[in-house]
């Protein structure tokens, strides 16, 4: 059990995070996940408090995610989205702060598409910052919630063999989980096309495979992650059926991976792109279960800051 | 800077905790005319060695098991807002899941304000609507903040509010017994 405390304003990502820091957001998710199981799903714990939802970039799931962690929480959730911020009209982004600042929040879960924004917007305000996905940055939560589904199947993170294979150079996703894994003693190997595969990427501590059968021999964990298809226009690969030639995980691939592991996805998926169907919904994913952790792994966040943005006061 | 605790008095040794909890469940059978609706509730976290010690007495004199669950009230104290940072919340279960329409004996280690049981109640409303609730503490030692009481009490213990009651249990502290401490300045 973790005897930890949590002494930090914000969330911003996983690298500045001690090891019993990570494990004492999973413990206290693990615990959240009852709240989801009872008749009435909601804890007074946060009542009275204002947590504002602002994406400056579209999401539905991670949004979602944040606003049923905040009810079940009892909290008061505003949402601001990019279509309708003030930031479209001209607003600066130091300005949309001390806006944000004046309306006294208690926590401020923010999305953004450049790197660096929720540190700078912490910086700023007295709020509890929680960074939802910065560019290709940093998404500290869904780190969490794979790390926690992770835990649930294997037991532990320590020891085990994580396989991630996809777009690694524009994912903030990968970056986050690299972080998480390898300070709980995970080893990480990446994989995909060379043209998604940042220079110098095994400075971070990863293996680094060019094959997806290269990457999953062996693994306990094989995380698929996203093409961004809305990016193709760039041409990091030839076509898509190419793609799910060469990386796209199939039921006879996985069975190189270690016996019992298991498949995970951060969603949404491109069936037939980067993972079959089988697979998608066969019996070694996991992929829905991420989603139910996710709340769980919001709401520890969310009531662990809640305790501390008053001493930042 | 801060404060020491130092030791002041026994209240109850192994033994006599051992004789004081039979008592207690001695009289959660009479008050209920034996067991048999019972579920017995320890608040985390010295509630709970106590319910299991209860539940064992329970089973010697009435020949049947009594269902056990555990309650962390700390999503629901009226604290939050004032202590930082937050304190660690573990898991909550009751056996077999709902509640409803059962005898509820909540179970604490020291009744004090009475702040601890709000909350617990609290949070047994929303796991249903158990047909009553009664509380069995060990220790009684005044100063309620809220109209509260205990239905069983182990022992009352008159006691001032620089002084705390530290109660220790086998299976969570080594031992049993119950000590008076008192809070000195560390110099």
């Amino acid at each position: 059990m973790t005897e930890s405390t949590w002494t930090r304003k914000d969330l911003l990502g996983i690298a500045q995070l001690e090891p019993s820091e990570i494990e004492l957001i999973l413990d206290s998710a693990q615990t959240f996940l009852e709240v989801a199981r009872r008749p009435i799903k909601k804890v007074p714990t946060l009542r009275g408090k204002t947590v504002v939802n602002l994406f400056f970039e579209p999401s539905t799931r991670t949004r979602s995610s944040f606003e049923i962690a905040e009810k079940r929480l009892s909290a008061d959730s505003l949402n601001f989205s990019s279509s309708s911020s003030a930031l479209v009209k001209g607003e600066t982004l130091i300005d949309t702060a001390l806006n944000l600042q004046a309306m006294a929040p208690d926590l401020v879960v923010i999305r953004h598409g450049h790197p660096g924004v929720p540190q700078m917007l912490a910086e700023r305000i007295e709020a509890g910052v929680i960074n939802a996905g910065d560019g290709a940055h940093e998404h500290p939560t869904q780190a969490l919630l794979d790390a926690l589904t992770i835990r649930q199947h294997k037991g532990r993170l320590a020891g085990l063999t994580v396989a991630i294979i996809g777009d690694i150079e524009h994912s903030r996703v990968v970056r986050s989980n690299i972080h998480l894994l390898t300070k709980m003693g995970a080893t990480v190997r990446v994989a995909g096309p060379r043209t998604m595969m940042p220079a110098f990427v095994e400075r971070l501590g990863v293996e680094v495979a060019y094959t997806l059968e290269e990457a999953i021999a062996g693994a306990d964990v094989v995380m698929m992650l996203r093409i961004q298809l809305e990016r193709q226009g760039k041409k990091l690969f030839p076509s898509v059926r190419e793609y799910f030639q060469l990386f796209g995980l199939t039921r006879e691939r996985l069975k190189a991976a270690r016996r019992g592991a298991i498949v995970m996805h951060p969603g949404p998926m491109n069936r037939g792109v980067e993972i079959a169907s089988d697979v998608a919904d066969g019996s070694s994913s996991v992929i829905l279960e991420q989603v139910a952790n996710g709340v769980a792994v919001r709401m520890a966040v969310l009531y662990l800051l809640s305790g501390m943005h008053r001493e930042a006061a | 800077m801060g404060t020491n605790l130092k030791p002041k008095k026994s209240l109850l040794d192994g033994k006599q905790m051992e004789r004081v909890i039979r008592r207690m469940a001695n009289q959660l059978v009479e008050r209920n005319r034996g067991s048999k609706e019972l579920v017995l509730v320890g608040i985390r976290t010295r509630g709970v060695p106590l319910a299991e010690l209860l539940a064992a007495d329970l089973e010697r004199l009435e020949g049947h098991s009594v269902p056990l669950g555990i309650l962390d009230i700390t999503l629901y104290r009226d604290d939050l807002s004032t202590i930082a940072p937050q304190p660690v919340v573990r898991e909550t279960s009751f056996p077999d899941g709902s509640i409803d329409g059962r005898v509820l004996v909540l179970c604490d280690d020291v009744l004090y304000t009475g702040r601890t049981i709000r909350a617990a109640l609290d949070a047994l409303i929303d796991f249903g609507r158990p047909r009553a609730v009664q509380l069995a503490v060990l220790i009684d030692r005044g100063h309620r903040e809220l109209p509260i009481q205990a239905d069983v009490v182990g022992r009352t213990v008159a006691t001032s509010g620089d002084e705390v009651i530290e109660v220790r249990f086998a299976a969570t502290d080594g031992d049993d017994g119950v000590d008076l401490l008192e809070r000195v300045e560390a110099s």
